[in-house]
C-alpha cells in the first residue's frame, strides 16, 4: 500500500473528518456486504455440513454436463465455465465504469455500464437455461424395484449410485407398465413420437431398451436439490437485483444526476455490490461444481 | 477527482490512468488463468473418478488445491476490483476481522456433519445399507483374481 506521508500526519480520530476516509454510504455498503457474506457463508456451510453427513453425494461432473444445443453430449464443467467467465468479464467492465466515473467521463460510464448490464443478463439467461434443463430432464432410476423417470427437483434426485445388478434391472423392466416403457424408450430415442411408441406392444418396446447402455441409477440424496436451487437461486436473485441497480444507475447517469452532483460515487457503490455478486459466484462455483 | 465531494473524505487516491489500466488487465488475466487451472483440476478429478482405481487421497488433495485457488481469486477480486486494498488499514480490519469467524464456523459445522454421519452409520443399519457406496467395479472383480477373497 503506497500511502503518501500526509496520511500519517493526519489526525484521523480528532473529529471533522471520516476516520476511515470513506464516504458514509460507501462504508455502509461495505458493512452490508459483510453481513451478506455471512448469509451466503451460512448457506454454503450448512450445505457442507449436510454433505459431510451423507455416505454418498452425487459427482457434480455427472450432474452438470449439458451444454445448450449440444444435445446429450457429455461436457462436464463446460457450461458453468462460460457462466463464470461472463461474470468475471462483467466485473471487469464494472471496474472500468467506476474508473470512468472517477474521471467524470459520462460517456465512458454509460458505455461500460451497458456492457456490465449485458453481462448480468447473459448470466441470468444461462442460469435460467441450466435450471430448466435440470428440472425438465428425465433420468432413469431404479427405486424400490421399479423403474422411474425423474428430473432433478426439490423432492427427488436422480443422481444416486449406478445400479450394476442386471438381474434386478431386468426384473424391474418386466414389471414396468406400458406407459413407463413408452417413456423410457422415448427418453432415449427421439425418432418416434409418443403416439407411435404407445401403439407398440410391450415386447417390442422392451426390445428397444438396452439397460446396460442406459446408466440406471438409484435415487440420490434429496438435500442436493434444495441446496442447489436454494443457493444458486439466492445468488441469481442477487445478480437480478444487481442488474436492476445498474439499470437505475445507467438512467441516472444519462439524466446527468451525477454530473450535476459533481461526483459518481453512486456508481462506486453499485460497483461494490456487483463485485460482491461475482465474489459469491466464485464460492458457489467451488462448492457446487468443482468439489 | 479534483474537488472533494464530501468534507469528511480528506484524502483522495490519485491513480495514474495507464497504471490503472495495466493493473486491471493484469488482474483480469490472473483471474482467468486461475479459473482455467480450476477447471483443469475439476476435469482431472472427474477422470480420476472414472478411472479403474480412484484414489480418495489424490481427489482430496486436488479439492484442497481448488479451495486455495478460490481463496486467491477472492483475494484479488476484493483487493483490486473492490479497492479494499487501497483503503485505510483500520477500515480493512473492521471488515476482515469479523470474517475470521468463518474459520471456526467451517471447521465446527463440517465436524458436526461428519459426526452425525458416523452416528447414523453406527445406529441406523438401514441408512448405512442404502447409502454406503458399493465397492467400485474394479473392486468387485478383484475376487476373481484372488480366490481367497471369495466367501
Amino acid at each position: 500500500m503506497s500511502t503518501p506521508a500526509t496520511v500519517h500526519q493526519t489526525k484521523w480520530w480528532s473529529g471533522g473528518k471520516s476516520p476511515f476516509n470513506l464516504e458514509y454510504g460507501k462504508l455502509m455498503m461495505w458493512y452490508f456486504l459483510m453481513s451478506d457474506a455471512f448469509t451466503f457463508g451460512a448457506f454454503l456451510i450448512s450445505y457442507g455440513s449436510i454433505r459431510f453427513s451423507q455416505n454418498f453425494w452425487p459427482d457434480p461432473n455427472v450432474v452438470f454436463n449439458a451444454f445448450p444445443g449440444a444435445g446429450h453430449a457429455n461436457l462436464p464443467l463446460a457450461f458453468v465455465s462460460v457462466m463464470t467467465f461472463i461474470l468475471i468479464i462483467s466485473s471487469v467492465t464494472m471496474v472500468l465504469a467506476v474508473h470512468a466515473g472517477h474521471k467524470g467521463d459520462k460517456q465512458g460510464v454509460i458505455k461500460w455500464m451497458l456492457w456490465t448490464i449485458l453481462g448480468g443478463l447473459a448470466f441470468l439467461g444461462c442460469q435460467a437455461w441450466e435450471w430448466h434443463h435440470l428440472l425438465t430432464g428425465e433420468h432413469l432410476v431404479l427405486a424400490e424395484g421399479k423403474l422411474e423417470l425423474i428430473g432433478q427437483n426439490m423432492r427427488e434426485n436422480p443422481w444416486g449410485q449406478l445400479v450394476h445388478d442386471t438381474q434386478a434391472l431386468t426384473a424391474a423392466l418386466n414389471t414396468s407398465s406400458h406407459e413407463t416403457l413408452v417413456h423410457i424408450v422415448h427418453s432415449h430415442n427421439h425418432e418416434h413420437t409418443i403416439a407411435e411408441l404407445a401403439a407398440k406392444t410391450d415386447t417390442e418396446l422392451k426390445g428397444m431398451i438396452n439397460l446396460a447402455e442406459m446408466h440406471v441409477r438409484e435415487k440420490g440424496p434429496v438435500a442436493f436439490g434444495g441446496y442447489f436451487f436454494g443457493i444458486t437461486g439466492f445468488h441469481g436473485f442477487h445478480v437480478f437485483s444487481g442488474v436492476v441497480i445498474n439499470v437505475i444507475m445507467l438512467i441516472m447517469t444519462q439524466k446527468n444526476v451525477f454530473q450535476n452532483k459533481g461526483h459518481y460515487l453512486m456508481i462506486e457503490k453499485a460497483g461494490l455490490y456487483w463485485h460482491f455478486v461475482d465474489l459469491v459466484w466464485v464460492f458457489v462455483f467451488l462448492c457446487f461444481y468443482l468439489i | 477527482m479534483q474537488h472533494p465531494a464530501f468534507e469528511e473524505v480528506s484524502f483522495h487516491h490519485h491513480s495514474d490512468d495507464a497504471d490503472f489500466k495495466k493493473r486491471v488487465r493484469k488482474t483480469t488475466i490472473l483471474l482467468s488463468v486461475l479459473t482455467v487451472i480450476e477447471l483443469a483440476i475439476g476435469l482431472t478429478i472427474y477422470n480420476i473418478h472414472k478411472g479403474p482405481n480412484p484414489s480418495a487421497g489424490l481427489v482430496l488433495a486436488f479439492k484442497g488445491l481448488v479451495c486455495i485457488l478460490t481463496l486467491a481469486k477472492a483475494y484479488y477480486i476484493v483487493s483490486v476490483f473492490m479497492h479494499l486494498g487501497d483503503e485505510i488499514r483500520n477500515m480493512i480490519m473492521t471488515i476482515v476481522v469479523p470474517l475470521m469467524l468463518f474459520i471456526w464456523f467451517i471447521f465446527a459445522f463440517i465436524y458436526e456433519g461428519n459426526s452425525y454421519k458416523n452416528l447414523k452409520n453406527t445406529y441406523d443399519p438401514y441408512f448405512k445399507e442404502t447409502t454406503m457406496p458399493k465397492p467400485h467395479q474394479a473392486a468387485e472383480e478383484a475376487p476373481v483374481e484372488k480366490p481367497s477373497g471369495k466367501e
